[in-house]
């Protein structure tokens, strides 16, 4: 008998807020995060705008310590740290310097990179010949695993803490192992999440690829254009989501609020083959994970109010719809909503799946659609499949909200599907 | 510079990396980074390399691995500083 697994706090940084009542806010109204970067015109970027969570020094302070701020620069653990403790938080669960380890407690906590700034500065100070000078922190904020290992130490975590890492569907994924862990009872709580460091020399290399869009510099807000006709590349992102995620009868137990339900999911890959290859996913990948993902959850297809699709404003989102409509075999008006968080976020790549689900789950619990902006002229080739009136140009405020399927992939040829379920008792 | 001054300046460098906050009110000579301090013992690098920038001075590894209390700390300082 598996445990049900259900979500019990959530936590967020986002470009476009910090912190789930004003992300919930900011989403509702299709707020937009994406601003306009000198730094990266300086330096030649073709893609001079971007999505970075709005912080104060004041706001760091109130997650990490004076001594854990010295010699900080690993954005991405910064914005992984704040998401990771305001969900912990939320859950009503304590953080407690002296006690004893939570054995019942883990984390999954992914992301697709360590953090390039402290490599940056790292290298810097090696090849000068002071390696002496890279002081006690280098390692941890430089280590994959930093995220879990910080989060694990400030939560007091006794069970198992690790990084995932998948590309731009390490959010999406980590959720999935938090999920199992769960509900094969090795576990009954898991802080699950991603989280993504900003700036030049992670995004630089997408820069290159020329698969970021270089056409609205001077109108951020517009630039990122999930299933729009006049999409034309991503707009990188960055920052974090978390979910606790806890076995139903603790949360129960605990007389915790129950945000939503994890029915179930599945992860994949395509094996570079056919349509895959390093970049692009194998399309009958993608439909098999869709469909496994729907098996997995116990539920039909035609159960899924909602889509919280991976669609990334490239030419690739033509096929995602595709690959969902021939998996769920709906299309039309019997298509699902479908919607990008991307449009107001950019694409906050390992943290992309963790944020998103955020938004997914918000939307469930308080009954929304948000919008997805930025689309008003969809791709007449998406038309094609589904009804225009699926993709939600303004806020649907509704109770009768019931499954969101959420799916993130990756490069590597990578997918991974999640199908959330409002939690009703 | 005079043992007070030292000692003062001293305890702005060690007082971020301190875990006991009574072992740093009663901070002397004779106290231990890490017994009396409860200094992590990873941080004793970061707390040479802060000393190091105060007083303008290097540490040499030899050095480093005697500077595990205030008395030694003092004593090294005051003489890479009479070197100077």
């Amino acid at each position: 008998m598996h445990e049900r697994v259900v979500i019990t706090g959530l936590g967020v940084t986002a470009p476009n807020a910090v912190g789930t009542a004003a992300f919930t806010e900011a989403i509702k109204n299709g707020v937009s995060g994406i601003r306009f970067y000198k730094e990266l015109e300086a330096l030649n970027f073709s893609c001079c705008v971007g999505g970075i969570p709005p912080l104060s020094e004041e706001l760091k302070q109130l997650y990490l310590s004076p001594l854990q701020l010295k010699n900080f620069n690993s954005n991405g653990i910064l914005y992984g740290c704040m998401a990771g403790i305001d969900a912990w938080k939320d859950a009503g669960l304590s953080i407690n310097e002296n006690s004893e380890p939570d054995w019942d407690s883990g984390t999954v906590f992914g992301t697709g990179s360590s953090s390039v700034e402290k490599l940056r500065e790292s290298f810097y100070k090696i090849d000068a010949g002071h390696v002496k000078t890279l002081g006690s922190t280098a390692v941890s904020q430089t280590m994959l695993s930093g995220i879990s290992a910080y989060l694990g130490g400030i939560l007091g975590l006794g069970n198992v803490v690790t990084t995932n890492s998948s590309a731009c569907s390490t959010g999406t994924e980590a959720i999935l192992m938090g999920f199992e862990r769960i509900q094969s009872g090795k576990a009954k709580r898991m802080l699950v999440g991603g989280c993504s460091d900003d700036g030049p020399y992670i995004w630089g290399g997408f820069d290159a690829m020329k698969v970021m869009t270089y056409k609205h510099n001077t109108t951020p807000e517009d630039a990122s254009r999930p299933m729009s006709a006049t999409a034309s590349g991503f707009v990188p992102g960055s920052g974090a989501g978390a979910l606790l995620l806890e076995s139903l009868e603790t949360a129960v137990e605990r007389g915790a609020t129950i945000y939503g339900e994890v029915l179930g999911g599945a992860m994949n890959a395509g094996g570079q083959r056919g349509t895959g290859s390093m970049t692009a996913p194998n399309n009958e990948a993608v439909q098999r994970c869709i469909k496994s993902a729907v098996e997995n959850a116990g539920i039909h297809a035609g159960e899924i109010d909602l889509i919280n699709g991976h669609l990334t404003a490239t030419i690739k989102d033509v096929a995602e719809i595709n690959n969902w409509s021939k998996a769920l075999n709906r299309k039309g008006n019997n298509f699902p909503f479908i919607h990008s968080l991307k449009s107001m976020t950019g694409h906050c790549l390992g943290a992309a799946g963790a944020i998103e689900s955020v938004a997914a789950v918000m939307g469930l619990y308080h009954g929304f659609i948000f919008p997805s902006i930025n689309c008003e002229d969809v791709h007449p080739d998406i038309a094609a499949i589904i009804s225009t009136e699926k993709i939600p140009q303004k806020l649907i405020k509704t109770n009768t909200l019931q499954v969101i399927a959420k799916a993130s992939f990756g490069f590597g040829d990578i997918n991974s599907c999640i199908i959330f379920k409002k939690y009703n008792g | 510079m005079t043992t007070e001054a030292l000692m003062e300046k001293l305890k702005g460098i060690v007082k971020p990396y301190v875990k006991s906050e009574e072992g740093f009110k009663n901070m002397t000579e004779n106290s231990d980074f890490l017994n009396d301090l409860k200094i992590n013992s990873a941080n004793l690098v970061d707390v040479i390399l802060d000393i190091e920038t105060e007083f303008d001075i290097i540490i040499d590894n030899d050095s480093m691995e005697k500077m595990l209390n205030v008395k030694a700390a003092m004593d090294i300082i005051t003489t890479k500083l009479n070197e100077k």
